[in-house]
């Protein structure tokens, strides 16, 4: 297991919610799901470089606050019909603690 | 359990739309086989004539390719004739011998055309429009050969005369009528629609009959000969030459199969309203159906019987089909033509008739017992859209009336250069002018994607899914392309997003009926289809359960838009604007000095003054949110909601205070409505102004709620709007002093905020509901004005500033803040 980082814990995030995590690769948002799950996307949106951490979260995925488009969270598609890609972070959760690795 | 069986015997659009729906319902239900009669999978048969016409490609219009029926494990035996039912045995039959067992049947075997009975009809040369087989015979003769003539000038024929004439036929329609289209138009329109098609080369004759088709030397047909016509002078031809004859003269339901095995037909198969035959295992949808009497030969009503069907084989057992109004659109490109309902009227009508044939506009709406019941509309259709959802929702016109004709002003609109014309628009020409989509993408998109619905064009185009302004021009162009097919959606039961089939109507009820309390719970009662929703539906419930329950329901911040979680508007760089209040719009020295102070403090790039008559400090960094707002807090000031679905500001004029014609004190009054408003949800934007005299210097006009005094008082006008389109504010009521104005407004807003929809602004809210009814509640009856001026007044009462909760709670903080990691100690 290599390159993992402390970000927060769990509770820091709001469930349903974002935070952004600076780093030097850009900024990264960190979004936690209805089920507690943690996801990590390049907090830029392919469309017109929204920020998706302030995104409205739903499912598996956000609606970025700019024009709309919906990214999946899993894999930073555009969910279709939609086009685009955003990068993608992995993060992990264990014991309540929230973990990014960067590339 | 083994999997019940389910066979469909016709391979069509109405068929493979059922089965689709029923695959959404229930996708594992049935094991599935599909008959077809012509040897390719499902295409849109109402694109062949683009195909024709040399504008699209056999390929592009297929819907379902083969491995759509590999991928849902359907057994498909294409270009198979079924030709027995057994409904005994309960198994069909194929021409070659192929044999499948239902449990249940539908049949959707379309229309034949009808070959007029005349001598020759059988001669090589001779054909329908009907399938790509007579397609591709018409585009062959057409290399080949010269003279064609179409016999029927409806629809059907005056788009095969058409691509066959770009074809480089020589073209003539025969039409037994004595006007084109009688069956979707009037004579006026018939008239200014044949005489462009005539300047396009193409030759009619009208009032002719067909008496024999004739033969030439090498078999196949030559002429075409017709019956003398009473007072016929024996110089006028009767003949004409003819290589190519398609008969257009109208369809039969495709019953034969159906009859064989003794089931009722009467015109088509008949069903009820669950698309149900007489035996009761077997269902049929489509063109070859007599619902209540009806044979639909259109898209829009076929796909309704499917979703029908499609919930009744699925054993969902609630849906019922009860008829079609349909609405006509000639695919012919260049030509602006549109009907619907009953055009021609009749005893008991009205008609409002608008005539410009210089200008080639012609309109008529035919109006019965203060309802629209049909419209014919030729040259200007961009209203067709609206006329056609009047027509469908029998809403009442009365107060519409002397404007009806002039439409929904979609003309007045912003953003696409007033024009009203789809059809005759050049594929450059922009639509959207929000999201630059031009006519051209549209059009690509609706073919290529198999659109059927705005909604689908919004998503795949984006043309318009932000502003709407240009939501009736991308309508029109959609009936355009796709003729016939296209239906609106009803307005009043459309459901808010693709996670519910429940209308903002009916959920704000329930929310109020149930006492429902939170966003998960409202979404279990109401069998929500996704989760946690989406971000149509999230903030829509979350203003709904706070406005209906105050102090009971809880805001939810995950459920707003980010402007309403972060407090301040987010700019197209991700950084936010600040608008410091102005109570009324004004301000001090003092003031003005923190103001300045902040915005170098926090090196603001832009400050500039906004529409509202406040200051707007641009691009502050998320993070610095909560400093500037502490900042101005400090100095006694707060921020301001110049981004919510709130209370924006309150403008004034200078008003009796300094004005010389100032009669009323409007700024103490615009101070104090904005006082009492500080914190108001509502379901979209608010803004109110208040103006000192009738000049009006604080364009109140244009107000969701505007104040003008007068001597002797206040008027208020309600439900103005100066945004995508200009509506000017109606009048409510006169009243006398400072609290009165309070009192009306309130209650007007509060009547608003419990009725309208989420994203309503108000002007649509009134034109929904009708100004009589807000009357009736605010103005004439004082004990309801009241209960509404208390509930807004109790609703307010707990609300807290947000911008100091931002800088006091940590909680709160939190989401202003960026986490910040140490890269260097990786753990590895
Ligand atoms: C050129 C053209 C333009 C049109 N333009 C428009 C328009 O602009 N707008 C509009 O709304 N509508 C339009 N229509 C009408 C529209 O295409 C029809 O209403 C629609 O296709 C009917 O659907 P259906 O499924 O009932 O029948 P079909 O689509 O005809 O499907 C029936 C299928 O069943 C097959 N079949 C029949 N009997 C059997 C059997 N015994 N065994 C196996 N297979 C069988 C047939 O071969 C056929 O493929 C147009 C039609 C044509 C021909
Ligand atoms: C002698 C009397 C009747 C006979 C022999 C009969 C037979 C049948 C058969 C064979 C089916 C098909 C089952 C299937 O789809 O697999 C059926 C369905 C049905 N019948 Fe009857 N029936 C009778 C009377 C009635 C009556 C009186 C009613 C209602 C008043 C009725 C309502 C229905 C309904 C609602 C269905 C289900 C349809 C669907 O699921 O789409 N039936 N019946
Ligand atoms: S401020 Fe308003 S009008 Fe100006 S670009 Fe933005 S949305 Fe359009
Ligand atoms: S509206 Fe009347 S009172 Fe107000 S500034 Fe204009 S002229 Fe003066
Ligand atoms: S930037 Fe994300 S939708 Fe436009």
């Amino acid at each position: 297991m290599t390159g993992w980082i402390r970000v927060c814990a769990l509770d820091d995030i709001a469930p349903l919610g974002s935070r952004v995590v600076a780093s030097s690769q850009g900024d990264i948002a960190i979004f936690r799901t209805a089920a507690d799950q943690v996801f990590g996307l390049h907090d830029k949106c392919p469309h017109k470089g929204g920020p998706l951490s302030q995104g409205i979260v739903h499912g598996n995925a956000v609606t970025c606050p700019l024009h709309g488009l919906k990214i999946g969270l899993k894999d930073g598609e555009a969910v279709a019909p939609d086009k685009g890609c955003a990068k993608t972070f992995a993060v992990k959760l264990d014991a309540g603690e929230v973990w990014l690795q960067l590339k | 359990m083994k999997k019940q069986k389910l066979v469909v015997v016709g391979n069509g659009m109405a068929g493979m739309r059922a089965v689709e729906e029923l695959l959404k319902l229930a996708p594992d239900l049935y094991d599935i086989a599909v008959f077809g009669a012509e040897p390719h999978p499902n295409y849109n048969r109402i694109l062949l004539s683009p195909v024709l016409a040399g504008e699209m490609t056999i390929n592009d219009i297929i819907l379902n390719p083969l491995g759509w029926y590999a991928d849902n494990g359907i057994r498909l035996h294409v270009g198979k004739l079924v030709t027995k039912i057994d409904r005994v045995a309960r198994k069909v039959v194929a021409a070659d011998g192929t044999e499948e067992e239902y449990d249940r049947l539908l049949l959707a075997t379309g229309s034949t055309p009808f070959m007029l009975p005349v001598p020759g009809n059988d001669l090589p040369g001779v054909i329908s429009y009907r399938d790509i087989k007579d397609t591709d015979e018409m585009i062959a003769t057409a290399a080949t050969h010269k003279h064609a003539v179409v016999i029927g000038g409806g629809l059907l024929g005056l788009e095969a005369a058409n691509g066959l004439k770009l074809r480089g036929m020589d073209v003539t329609v025969v039409h037994l009528m004595p006007w084109l289209m009688e069956r979707q138009l009037d004579k006026v329109a018939a008239d200014m629609l044949k005489a462009s098609l005539e300047a396009r080369g193409l030759k009619f004759l009208l009032e002719k009959q067909t008496e024999a088709l004739l033969g030439g030397e090498s078999g196949r047909v030559a002429a075409i000969r017709f019956k003398p016509a009473p007072g016929y002078d024996p110089g006028d031809g009767l003949e004409i030459p003819a290589d190519l004859v398609v008969m257009a003269a109208g369809i039969r339901p495709n019953t034969a199969l159906a009859e064989s095995a003794r089931l009722h037909c009467n015109r088509g198969i008949v069903v009820n309203d669950t698309m149900q035959t007489y035996d009761p295992r077997i269902y049929a949808v489509g063109e070859c159906v007599a619902h209540r009497g009806i044979a639909y030969g259109l898209v829009a009503p076929l796909f309704e019987q499917a979703k029908v069907c499609a919930n009744h084989l699925a054993n969902f057992g609630i849906a019922r089909y009860t008829g079609s109004v349909t609405s006509t659109k000639l695919k012919v490109t260049g030509i602006d033509l549109f009907s619907a309902g009953n055009f021609m009227g009749g005893p008991g009508t009205d008609e409002i008739v608008l005539n410009d044939a210089a200008g080639g506009v012609y309109k008529k709406l035919v109006v019965k017992n203060d309802t629209l019941v049909g419209a014919v509309l030729y040259g200007d259709t961009a209203d067709g859209g609206w006329y056609f959802q009047l027509v469908k929702d029998g809403q009442n016109i009365r107060e519409l009336r002397d404007q009806l004709l002039f439409g929904q002003n979609h003309v007045g609109d912003g953003g696409h250069a007033g024009v009203s014309k789809a059809a005759s628009m050049p594929d450059e020409a922009e639509v959207c002018g929000c999201n630059g989509v031009c006519k051209g993408d549209i059009v690509k998109a609706i073919k290529s994607q198999g659109l059927f619905t705005l909604d689908d064009v919004r998503k795949h185009t984006k043309a318009s899914s932000s502003c709407g302004s240009c939501t009736g021009l991308v309508e029109q162009i959609l009936a355009s392309t796709i003729g016939g097919a296209y239906t609106p959606a009803d307005a009043k039961e459309k459901p808010i997003c693709a996670c519910t089939d429940h209308s903002h109507g009916v959920v704000r009820q329930t929310i109020r009926e149930r006492h429902l309390l939170t966003i998960p719970g409202t979404m279990h009662y109401m069998d929500w289809k996704t989760p946690d929703g989406c971000a149509t539906c999230r903030p829509a419930l979350n203003y709904y359960l706070i406005s209906t329950w105050p102090g009971e329901a809880k805001d939810d911040p995950q459920s707003r838009f980010v402007n309403e979680r972060a407090h301040a508007n987010i700019q197209k760089d991700g950084t936010f604007s600040v608008v410091p209040r102005m109570w009324g719009g004004l301000t001090t020295p003092a003031e003005l000095r923190v103001i300045a102070d902040i915005a170098e403090k926090y090196q603001v790039p832009t400050v500039k003054m906004t529409g509202g008559a406040r200051i707007d400090l641009l691009g502050i960094r998320k993070e610095d949110l909560p400093k500037v707002w502490a900042d101005l807090g400090a100095a006694g000031m707060v921020s301001g909601h110049a981004y919510g679905k709130s209370i924006r500001t309150v403008k004034t004029c200078v008003g009796a205070e300094h004005c010389r014609f100032g009669t009323q004190r409007s700024m103490e009054m615009g101070v104090k409505l904005e006082k009492m408003l500080f914190g108001m949800g509502s379901p979209h934007k608010v803004k109110l102004a208040v103006s000192g005299c009738p000049r009006n210097c604080a364009e109140a006009g244009i107000k969701d709620i505007g104040v003008i005094g007068v001597d002797s008082g206040y008027e208020i006008y309600v439900a103005g709007n100066g945004g995508i389109k200009t509506e000017v504010a109606q009048f409510l009521c006169k009243v006398k002093t400072d609290d009165e104005v309070k009192e009306y407004s309130a209650a007007f807003l509060q009547l608003y905020r419990e009725e309208g929809f989420y994203l309503e602004r108000t002007c649509h809210y009134v034109a929904r509901v009708g100004l009589d009814h807000v009357k009736a509640a605010v103005v004439s009856d004082p004990l309801t004005r009241k209960a509404l001026y208390e509930r807004l007044l109790f609703a307010l009462k707990d609300y807290a500033d947000p911008w100091r909760e931002a800088v006091e709670k940590p909680a709160v903080r939190r989401e202003y803040q960026v986490i910040e990691i140490r890269e260097a100690e990786v753990v590895s």
